[in-house]
């Protein structure tokens, strides 16, 4: 084996191993900080910000330019679901259904 | 386990089973685009067991698959899971201590940080965290050998608009924290807003870590950082803070 093929399964290690450290970290800092209110409400809102950010540029963006359209109005209608409390498979099915059935119609 | 399982009332476990579902048919696509590719299976594969964090592995397949650099591949997925230090930041005290802590940040994600953050009481917290996080841990990698298997035969993902059932699900379980404070919903809004204008520019994991500077703007007093906290990120205009 040369050092080529070993580099793939290095970096699979390399991902893995520096993953788990991240999700580690987070938990282990949790305990040193020690949980003020303050904290603790800055802690759980940015979590809140960073998933807000992930459905942003998970539904609008793709890779460094825009999605589409379809994409986008899928998610538009599951969120719209979502905020008039209808039941979550109603919203995952509306949003996949949306994005395909806009796609058939030839608007990607 | 059985304990988790009887905490939660019946609605919160159909969801949970009904997103744990569509991580398993979003690996399908996974799986199936990987060994469409040209890769073999075994490559997906592990990372799904031993990453277990989708975005990051579709952007090292996708690399080595064009021809890239694993090494370069390594590195994106990690600037793409690097979210997950503020996540155990927020949602660490459901793990407990130990093994316990082991397993639990490795089933960290998206989905059972976000189920976790919607329960009101601690209880709950770790119930819906745990039942989420290993449902993800069985169903993702097993829907990414059965789409490695079955290969092209499912055709394009795209087409059934599974692209956009990640984000709505997302969507749909951060609202409660959004809908009955209006401080923290401007704040992931300002948020959103530095990420998708950061986009064109950051590789990809990056544009979601600059909506974090939106927690220092003062939004009608939104939870302002500790006292000598980081400054605001270069280049983004934050007004002077109202809490110094």
């Amino acid at each position: 084996m040369n050092a080529h093929t070993l580099l793939l399964p290095a970096s699979v290690a390399v991902l893995a191993a520096g993953t788990f450290t991240f999700r580690y970290a987070g938990p282990l800092l949790r305990t040193r900080l020690g949980g003020t209110d303050r904290a603790e409400r800055l802690m759980t809102a940015s979590a809140v910000v960073l998933l807000v950010a992930l459905v942003a540029t998970t539904a609008l963006a793709e890779g460094t330019g825009p999605a589409g359209v379809a994409r986008p109005a899928g998610v538009l209608v599951g969120g719209v679901l979502a905020w008039r409390r209808l039941p979550f498979v109603a919203v995952v099915l509306a949003a996949a259904g949306t994005a395909a059935a806009l796609r058939l119609l030839g608007l990607e | 386990m059985r304990s988790i399982w009887r905490t939660l009332d019946r609605r919160l476990r159909l969801d949970i089973a009904l997103v744990c579902l569509a991580d398993g048919v979003v690996g399908m696509s996974y799986g199936a685009i990987s060994v469409s590719a040209g890769l073999d299976l075994w490559l997906p594969l592990t990372l799904s067991v031993l990453v277990l964090a989708g975005a990051s592995e579709i952007l090292f397949v996708g690399i080595v698959a064009a021809g890239g650099s694993p090494a370069a591949a390594a590195l994106g997925g990690l600037l793409v899971n690097a979210r997950h230090v503020p996540f155990g930041l927020a949602a660490g005290d459901v793990l407990g201590r130990g093994v316990r802590r082991v397993l639990g940040s490795h089933v960290m994600n998206d989905e059972s940080v976000v189920f976790a953050l919607g329960q009101s009481t601690p209880d709950r917290r770790r119930a819906a965290y745990w039942a989420c996080g290993l449902g993800i841990l069985v169903c993702w990698p097993l829907g990414t050998l059965a789409g490695g298997l079955l290969g092209g035969v499912l055709g394009d993902p795209d087409a059934y608009g599974l692209d956009a059932m990640f984000p709505a699900v997302l969507l749909a379980l951060v609202l409660p924290s959004l809908r009955d404070d209006a401080r923290t919903r401007r704040t992931a809004l300002a948020g959103a807003v530095l990420a998708l204008a950061a986009t064109p520019f950051l590789p990809a994991g990056l544009p979601v870590l600059a909506a974090l500077p939106a927690l220092l703007l003062p939004l009608g007093g939104a939870p302002g950082p500790a006292e000598g906290g980081p400054g605001p990120a270069d280049g983004e205009p934050v007004r002077e803070e109202t809490a110094r």
